[in-house]
């Protein structure tokens, strides 16, 4: 078992680090370890548990922000922001499920660094369209604060977003705030039964490029709605999913407008606000995939290519699927062991970028074949060099994102 | 030139003026490189225009390959290059500088594609915000950012300065709106970050690039997100005895849950600059008026304009209209988007500073603001962005007296400071550039500092691109690469261990 430290304060967290850098002696930097199994595996003698550096410093419902030291329970944080009627409109997705842990674990500093986002990422953004501010200790072992606690701010680089999504290979996050949103006064789902990918496709982009405000679209295959059906959703068979999020009034109005729309494509059902909130965590959490052994990839392309990278890749080999983000992002599950990486990275180049990373995979697979999307030669020596700008000698998570950093 | 200093020019480097000038003239043919003094003379200030520089020499690149060779060239021959969009920043981000190439980018002027199934368009730097817009107005789209220079700006300077607008409570920065960039290093290497789809694979340098005010690198090609336009919108005009109340009505209309597309405030002193201007009958008597626009589907609008004027209502509105026309919903806008040139018409000149503050704080710092006020004995208007408390006070002053640009500053500086020590921050969307720069010590610690300048290590080791921006004091990258640390035994035998 590595050692593990468990600083209390910003101070304490910044001596490890600096102990760190002036030995070389690397760092697994964790919160609730909930997303352990994510990314490459980390080889380091010694654990950074943030943990301890927990509790909400600053919430102003008025201001519309949020300060947070990153050792913050999530679920802590979104109680709190549902008691005043707010929210992370950015959605972060609960890995949980589909890495076989309970739901609602991880903090606030895991979500930023993991730069989460869920089905409403299409409307509202991930974590880094909300970080406003941070304070963080860089693998020299200096604190530095970048960013406010403003919503709008434009003073030097925007590092708070930057470091947000580097999975703790630039620096150690001490204390974080974010730009929080009124939650929805209620929301229904506007559901379309029996369509098939491709003409799934055609119905989110027709619905996302009307002014109906849809928050999240998705499409279900029958496979994948058959499994969230096992799960006590109702589902009819392959469905295509437009949720609509407001005030009352406007729901209805725009449920309205999407059947104009959409209403003579294929049956039209309306799910209700709990149902729908139900499904839409379900859709967000991949739990169509939860509790199987299949590899999981998770791939980001524009939103009209989905169906396409899903095609090519079902005629070589056996997969399942599914679509959010109106067809831009694909889970895609792989039975047996090979992890189809080239395949996958292949069929992504081919119709015209994009990224795929392997979320769900053995350790030993996780260490053999990029987890993260390689990068072209000069992209990949300037992430180089902006590692070594933040964490000279490499101690902080080294080899969490690539072999090198 | 007044109180804002800029790097001493390297005689070496216009010693070899001639050299240079016939170098890039190989590398952009044509009319590309202007180096008559004529010529060079519309590019010697920004929108800042308190400050002027001549450039070393103007180039105008057309193609990626000659954005390219100027960099590398520059980047081999330790020449500095200060890139340039249209010339709308109101910070001195494209001040030249006497010993190096101002690179412009409006030849770059083409929409590459326009996308509307996966809602993106594909553009050169060069484009205005507004032609982004132009683009796609008649497919029922548009782009959201708005800088009030719109119509001049370009998308590739809006990239470099994180541009906001009125409706960026509601649909973001810049940044939120950006999908993807091409751009060149100072190398010559040309990089692409992100495209029509989402988030990046590892660091996300998209972020990083936008608001890095022309210190990192130049943009050549930028893909930006669109919206449908709203179905609707309408605004509310409503007048308040005082700011303090104008204040509290903000916050109750978020607190009620309601993100209007647009929520703006004046006070008594802009309101009237503003009428006197264009006349579309604001309330002259009224402390503070705000124009709260609402925008969506009609049922919504409908819905939320009744709950702002009951709120209004509730916090001693002393005046209300609310829109029945589009006619009406403009002249509402009319008079908050020519402030600008209403207070220019009053005073010779004006400068426009940018702070944010924490909405709770307004009333506090408007007090103080009058204050400094008195204490500079200069007037000074007030705009606001009042939803996300980005304060535009524009304070009014005459070059031509003597002294009065360097009150101006100093009471520019001192309200800053003051937006700063109330938990905000030195610019909400006009940058740092040079203006602030000095500022800078204010808001961040030395670490702070160093740790923003290691950044521009990574990319831009010899510090050539747009030098004298952004930092107060430069360190060479060597310097601040070194690290200072003892090694030894654990230092901290109190951290609990397991």
């Amino acid at each position: 078992m590595p050692d593990t430290f468990k600083p209390r304060t910003a101070e304490e967290a910044r001596d490890v680090v600096r102990w760190a850098a002036a030995e070389h002696e690397p760092l697994e930097i964790v919160g609730q370890a909930s997303k352990r199994a994510l990314g490459r595996p980390v080889q380091a003698g010694h654990l950074l548990d943030m943990s301890q550096l927990s509790g909400i410093e600053l919430y102003e419902p008025a201001e519309l922000i949020l300060t947070a030291l990153p050792g913050t329970p999530i679920a802590e944080i979104e109680a709190a922001l549902a008691a005043a009627g707010q929210e992370l409109a950015f959605d972060p997705l609960d890995y949980g499920p589909l890495l076989g842990q309970p739901a609602g674990l991880g903090t606030l500093g895991g979500v930023v660094a993991a730069n989460l986002a869920g089905s409403k990422r299409l409307k509202h953004g991930a974590a880094r369209d909300h970080v406003l501010g941070m304070e963080a200790i860089s693998g020299r072992g200096e604190i530095f604060k970048s960013g406010g606690r403003v919503v709008k701010n434009v003073t030097g680089y925007d590092l708070p977003r930057t470091l947000t999504g580097s999975w703790g290979t630039l620096a150690v996050a001490t204390c974080l705030t974010l730009k929080v949103l009124p939650r929805a006064e209620t929301e229904a789902t506007f559901l379309l039964s029996g369509l098939s990918d491709a003409d799934a496709a055609l119905a989110m982009t027709a619905a996302m490029g009307a002014s109906a405000e849809v928050s999240a679209a998705a499409h279900l295959p029958e496979n994948a709605a058959n499994r969230l059906a096992a799960r006590g959703h109702a589902l009819p068979g392959p469905s295509t999913l437009l949720r609509l999020e407001g005030f009352g009034p406007s729901v209805d109005y725009r449920f309205e407008q999407l059947r104009g729309l959409l209403g003579a494509r294929a049956g039209v059902t309306r799910i209700e606000v709990e149902p729908s909130r139900a499904l839409w965590r379900a859709v967000r959490d991949a739990e169509a995939f939860a509790g199987t052994g299949d590899l999981v990839w998770r791939i980001s392309v524009a939103p009209t290519a989905g169906p396409a990278v899903v095609a090519q890749l079902a005629e070589a080999f056996a997969c399942t699927a599914f679509y959010d983000w109106s067809g831009g992002l694909v889970w895609l599950a792989v039975p047996g062991e090979e992890a189809r990486a080239e395949e996958i990275r292949a069929a992504i180049a081919a119709v015209g970028g994009g990224h795929a990373t392997l979320v769900r995979a053995p350790a030993p697979l996780r260490s053999a074949i990029p987890v993260f999307q390689p990068q072209p030669a000069p992209l990949a020596a300037l992430s180089a060099r902006l590692k070594e700008q933040f964490d000279p000698h490499g101690i902080l998570n080294p080899g969490r994102m690539t072999a090198g950093h | 030139m007044t109180g804002i200093a800029m790097p001493v020019p390297d005689s070496d480097v216009i010693a070899r003026r001639a050299e240079i000038v016939k170098a890039l003239k190989v590398m952009v043919p044509g009319e590309g490189v202007i180096d008559a003094e004529i010529g060079m003379r519309p590019y010697e200030s920004d929108g800042f225009n308190a400050y002027r520089q001549m450039p070393m020499v103007v180039v105008l690149p057309e193609t990626v390959e000659q954005v390219a060779a100027v960099l590398r060239y520059c980047h081999e021959n330790g020449v500095k290059v200060v890139p340039r969009g249209a010339g709308t920043s109101l910070s001195g981000g494209a001040l030249p500088v006497g010993d190096g190439v101002l690179m412009s980018m409006m030849k770059f002027n083409q929409v590459i594609e326009v996308d509307e199934a996966n809602r993106a368009v594909v553009a050169q730097p060069g484009v205005t915000n507004l032609g982004i817009t132009r683009a796609v107005e008649h497919l029922g789209f548009y782009y959201a950012p708005d800088p009030s220079s719109q119509i001049a700006c370009s998308i590739g300077g809006n990239v470099a300065e994180n541009s906001g607008g009125v409706h960026s409570l509601k649909y973001g920065l810049t940044t939120n709106n950006v999908l993807g960039l091409e751009m060149v290093l100072i190398t010559g290497e040309v990089i692409r970050l992100g495209g029509k789809h989402l988030d990046a694979e590892g660091y996300d340098l998209l972020a990083l690039m936008t608001g890095s005010e022309g210190l990192l690198g130049v943009v050549t090609e930028v893909t930006v997100r669109i919206l449908q336009k709203p179905e609707t919108a309408r605004a509310a005009l409503v007048g308040f005895p005082s700011s303090e109340a104008g204040g509290q009505c903000v916050a109750e209309i978020i607190g009620a849950g309601i993100i209007p597309g647009g929520m703006e405030m004046m006070d008594e002193l802009a309101i009237n600059f503003a009428e006197d201007f264009v006349n579309v009958g604001y309330p002259r008597e009224a402390g503070a008026l705000l124009i709260v626009e609402l925008d969506g589907p009609d049922a919504e609008v409908d819905y939320l304009l009744s709950e702002v004027e009951a709120i209004a209502r509730r916090n001693g509105a002393t005046s209300l209209r609310v829109s029945s026309s589009e006619e009406e919903r403009l002249a509402f806008w009319a008079g908050r988007k020519s402030a600008f040139p209403a207070v220019g018409r009053i005073s010779p000149d004006y400068l426009c500073m940018d702070g944010t503050i924490p909405r709770r704080a307004l009333p506090q710092v408007l007090a103080r603001m009058r204050q400094l006020s008195e204490k500079h004995g200069l007037r000074c208007a007030n705009v606001f962005h009042a939803g996300d408390g980005n304060l535009h006070p524009l304070i009014l002053y005459d070059a031509n007296k003597p002294g009065e640009l360097e009150t101006a500053e100093a009471f520019g500086a001192d309200i800053l400071r003051l937006c700063v020590e109330v938990g905000g921050v030195l610019t909400g969307e006009h940058g740092v550039g040079i203006e602030k720069r000095d500022l800078m010590p204010e808001m961040f610690s030395e670490d702070d500092l160093k740790q923003q300048q290691r950044v521009k290590c990574a990319f831009d080791p010899k510090q050539l691109l747009n030098p004298g921006k952004v930092f107060p004091v430069l360190h060479r990258c060597a310097e601040l690469g070194r690290m200072h640390v003892s090694k030894g035994q654990l230092p901290f035998p109190d951290i609990p261990r397991f």
